[in-house]
């Protein structure tokens, strides 16, 4: 059992997909399934970008053991209201200077249910939210 | 040490080699180590970019090539040649020039390699259309960069275009060619000449083919020197007609940056430079960048008129390429009597051995097969890295500190190569003097430790 955190800073998006690059180097390194490796940093690249363009700030907690890797994700911001809604494909409150620099398509969360096999959001207005997923590594 | 099964062009002449560790420094795979005063490869790491060969101060570094009497070994003697071959050449030394001291010089037939690009051209374009899955497409071109691309991008390795690249093209039609004249196969030598390493290394041990029509390779600088100095001689009284009718200008071009990605249809991009390319790659990898239906990736600056053996200033290889191209008219060239037919005529022949076979990964990354395992060496390495400096000194003989700790992870090191370790060992009295010297000595040679006299007097 590994574990490993990173810190994402809300509104910097030349940093987003740092911790999806670090994550996609060790799962290399551990000689994880190259398609595997692909679906979990998709997965994680979409939710490192939410917490960039959504939230203030958060923080990743990454577990890996040799059956399944687990990722969550914790952030302080806005809290989704309609998780239901906010999952459908195409829905974005993203502003139009964000969609400007090629996010907010409204396939984040989509994609991440695509890319992982357990998904699990939970999320506080105000607050902040937090989304968790498993993808196994023996299917 | 690991020398994996990979044929390389690139060789390090022990007897030369100062130890400088340059080469270690720029390896873009860091296949590079130094031990015992000396540069060692790992051969399983090594793509043959030969970014060592630009750097080594003394030539140590080596590109092993056929030695050209071989090619009195054959009745018909080819030459197979690139256009940057041409490139080399100042404007003022012809194409007819070149060619016709390149027959004096022993061969029967000259070729272009970039006659290929007629047949390719047409068959990339109609890959691209029906292989939309795996998108972006990343050309076969460059062998460095397939060879990249299996042992730092194995999740790649499927976007990789199965189809042959220009030279294994035209050495095919060549073959047939010949053969269609009656001549046997063993009478045929095709030797091609090289801008670079890793075309050696393709055609000794073809990637997603089994065997190359190839009988040798010819390093480019040496034949350049030898032609350039006969026209020199010649002081220009030629010539020969030329055999081989002129380049199209789209063919001229091909092995330029933005010679292929200009005649691919859909959204296209070409990057030249190893470094360049790898970081394009892990933003494809990440899926950062997507909507890419084409890529062309060139190891050298400028591509192959950067090769690591090409003489000329690449930035004017390339301006007299374009020239030529430009200049370009399908009908000014007169055909000459005993020429080639059009390698357009064999397309059916040529269309049904233009696919390569899968490309493997071949992983340098993976700390070990098995996953538990490398999740143990994992933690050794992030231990080790606790303990090391991060300052990438080089002086422990592998390029990082990161690489030292992946090093003594598998078994290949100690941490008493570290020398910011050596000093806090020999402080706390853990490691003698006498043994941090000999743990010099096994990296840096025993000249490199012994040169010390009397420094009061410098
Ligand atoms: N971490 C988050 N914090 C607050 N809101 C979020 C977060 N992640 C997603 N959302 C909301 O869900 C919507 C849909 O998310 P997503 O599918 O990733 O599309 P996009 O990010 O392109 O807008 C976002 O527009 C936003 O309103
Ligand atoms: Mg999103």
């Amino acid at each position: 059992m590994m574990h490993f955190e990173f810190h994402v800073e809300g509104g910097n998006f030349t940093k987003a997909g740092a911790a999806s690059s670090q994550l996609k180097k060790i799962l290399k390194q551990l000689n994880v399934d190259p398609k595997i490796i692909k679906r979990i940093v998709v997965a994680l690249y979409e939710a490192e970008v939410n917490v960039v363009a959504h939230a203030f700030q958060g923080d990743i907690f990454i577990d890996i053991d040799t059956e399944k890797i687990g990722i969550k994700l914790v952030d302080q911001g806005p809290g989704i209201a309609d998780i239901e809604l906010a999952m459908q494909k195409g829905y974005s409150t993203a502003s139009s200077s964000v969609r400007e620099m090629g996010f907010g398509a409204g396939m984040g969360l989509p994609n991440i249910k695509n890319n992982s096999d357990e998904l699990k959001i939970t999320s506080e207005v105000n607050v902040g939210t937090t989304v968790e997923f498993v993808t196994y590594l023996n299917q | 040490m690991e020398t994996g099964n990979f044929h390389h062009a690139l060789k390090i002449r022990e007897d030369l080699c100062i130890g400088c560790s340059h080469c270690m420094v720029v390896c873009p795979t860091e296949a590079i180590r130094v031990r015992n005063g000396k540069s060692v490869l790992f051969g399983d790491r090594c793509v043959d970019c030969g970014e060592c060969f630009r750097v080594c101060p003394v030539s140590a570094i080596i590109i092993d090539h056929d030695d050209f009497n071989h090619i009195f070994d054959y009745k018909y003697r080819v030459a197979l040649v690139p256009a940057v071959f041409t490139g080399q050449f100042p404007e003022d030394i012809s194409l007819r020039q070149i060619h016709s001291v390149m027959l004096e010089l022993g061969f029967t037939h000259i070729y272009e390699v970039e006659n290929g690009v007629e047949i390719l051209s047409r068959a990339i374009n109609d890959y691209t259309e029906s292989h939309s899955e795996n998108k972006p497409l990343i050309s076969s071109f460059c062998p460095a960069i397939i060879r990249l691309i299996q042992v730092k991008f194995p999740a790649l390795v499927d976007n990789i275009i199965r189809l042959k690249p220009p030279l294994d093209i035209s050495a095919h039609f060549l073959k047939k060619e010949l053969l269609t004249l009656g001549i046997p196969a063993e009478e045929i030598g095709i030797f091609y000449v090289t801008p670079c390493a890793a075309k050696i290394a393709a055609i000794k041990d073809p990637v997603g083919e089994s065997t190359s029509p190839i009988a040798g390779v010819i390093n480019m600088d040496f034949l350049f020197n030898k032609v350039y100095r006969k026209v020199k001689q010649q002081n220009g009284q030629s010539c020969a007609i030329p055999v081989s009718g002129k380049l199209s200008g789209k063919a001229t071009c091909w092995s330029l940056t933005n010679g292929e990605a200009g005649q691919v249809g859909g959204r296209c991009l070409a990057i030249d430079e190893i470094h360049n390319v790898i970081e394009f790659l892990e933003k494809i990898e990440n899926e950062e960048i997507t909507d890419i239906d084409f890529l062309e990736l060139r190891a050298c600056d400028e591509s192959c008129a950067g090769g690591v053996l090409t003489t000329s200033n690449r930035f004017l290889s390339v301006e007299r390429l374009r020239n030529h191209a430009d200049s370009y008219h399908e009908n000014d060239e007169p055909a000459h009597p005993d020429a080639f037919r059009k390698i357009t005529s064999e397309s059916e022949y040529l269309n049904e051995r233009i696919s390569i076979d899968p490309i493997k990964p071949r992983s340098i990354l993976k700390l070990d097969e098995n996953m538990a395992e490398a999740m143990k060496k994992m933690e050794k390495v992030n231990r080790i890295m606790q303990l090391l400096p991060m300052v990438d000194c080089g002086i422990c003989g592998a390029p990082t500190c990161q690489s030292l700790a992946q090093d003594i992870a598998q078994g290949e090191g100690s941490i008493q190569q570290c020398i910011f370790i050596q000093k806090i060992m020999e402080q706390k009295g853990e490691m003698s003097l006498d043994d941090s010297v000999e743990v010099m000595q096994s990296i840096w040679g025993f000249g490199k430790t012994n040169k010390y006299r009397d420094i009061k007097g410098i």
